[in-house]
């Protein structure tokens, strides 16, 4: 594991590399707005990765608290049936025309498919404190892509639009929103010292979700200014743009991966030297009983 | 063409961000490893 670590970065870095020299060489520039456009080959990556991310920190969270309330069995048939339901239900008619135009079924039903899928997959290889630590690692890391999509959407907007900002945009205030409930998700973690601080934690997490697919469905169901989805939509664009689209938001998601990596190593040893310092106060306590011991739950983070 | 200026400042400020939270991470592992040394648990 140890050596796998530098050859990923050494891999993650040259596959950077090679998304930026296509997304400012290889990819043609755009019809209307010249080579600004290029900004959505990191600002969409980011945003997807983001998602992706936060889905994570949901999944986590659930997995947590159904791990801790002992209701393992109920949460593993809710998601099969929400699965199951969601998939079957894209397919009937009457649901298929709620959906909007150019949105595809089967996208959807693969979207649905990937709660369950991710929530077994999550449950297989983390349990008990680990979940709370993958929570933790997702919900950070996610925040720093939103960071980046927060940031490099108006750098794109000022002179495609001519303002950094659509006041009252409904894609552009929920993706605010989103950013804002996962800073006090971390806020939450870093300061709270309460014992109930992860379950907290988790519920907040939970109900910050629901954000997320308001933001993605936001430009399908409302007038906004921001663009149609690139990707279906019944949106147009050239395959060599797509192209270099996906190279760049595999880049980012391998250069998440290892951040992500690195900040779940980083949580382990915060709580374990978080332990060590109770069992040192403990000791310390139990021969001189003068020094004020620490909380045996973890504090925050 | 003026534009690209705000090309170049997006892509500047996405490595900014990345580089700032990569400096954070690095700097509070350090500080782990000090700890956990002077609790004798050092590896």
């Amino acid at each position: 594991m140890k050596r796998l670590f530098p050859i990923l970065s050494i891999l993650t870095v040259v596959l950077l590399a090679y998304a930026l020299y296509e997304a400012l060489v290889v990819a043609p520039a755009d019809a209307l707005q010249g080579d600004v456009y290029r900004i959505i080959y990191y600002h969409v990556p980011s945003a997807w990765t983001a998602f992706l991310l936060f889905f994570i920190n949901f999944v986590a969270s659930i997995q947590y608290l159904a791990q801790a309330k002992r209701s393992e069995n109920a949460a593993k048939w809710i998601v099969i049936v929400i699965g199951v339901v969601g998939v079957v239900a894209t397919f009937l008619p009457p649901v298929q025309h709620l959906l909007p135009t150019g949105m595809r079924p089967s996208a959807v039903a693969t979207t649905v498919l990937l709660i369950p899928v991710f929530y077994f997959l999550i449950g297989k290889l983390f349990t008990g404190e680990r979940l709370d630590v993958l929570a933790i690692t997702s919900a950070e890391v996610g925040v720093v892509f939103c960071t980046i999509v927060l940031v490099t959407g108006p750098l794109w907007a000022r002179p495609v639009w001519g303002i950094w900002w659509a006041p009252g945009d409904i894609r552009l205030t929920s993706t605010l929103v989103l950013w804002l409930i996962y800073v006090s998700y971390l806020v939450l973690r870093r300061f709270s010292n309460s014992a109930q601080t992860q379950m907290l934690a988790a519920a907040l997490a939970v109900f910050g979700a629901l954000d997320v697919p308001l933001v993605y469905f936001s430009i399908w169901f409302f007038r906004t200014q921001h663009p149609q989805p690139v990707i279906g939509g019944g949106g147009s664009m050239d395959p060599r743009m797509l192209h270099v689209l996906l190279i760049s938001w595999m880049a980012f998601l391998c250069f998440a991966f290892l951040v992500c990596w690195s900040r779940f190593r980083l949580e382990l040893l915060q709580r374990e030297v978080e332990q060590a310092h109770a069992m040192e106060s403990m000791v310390g306590a139990g021969t001189t009983s003068s020094k004020p011991s620490l909380p045996l739950s973890r504090s925050s983070r | 063409m003026n534009a690209v200026k705000f090309l170049f400042a997006a892509y500047i400020a996405t490595w900014v961000i990345h580089g700032v939270y990569l400096g954070t991470l690095v700097r509070r592992f350090s500080h782990l490893r000090r700890q956990l040394k002077e609790l004798g648990k050092g590896k």
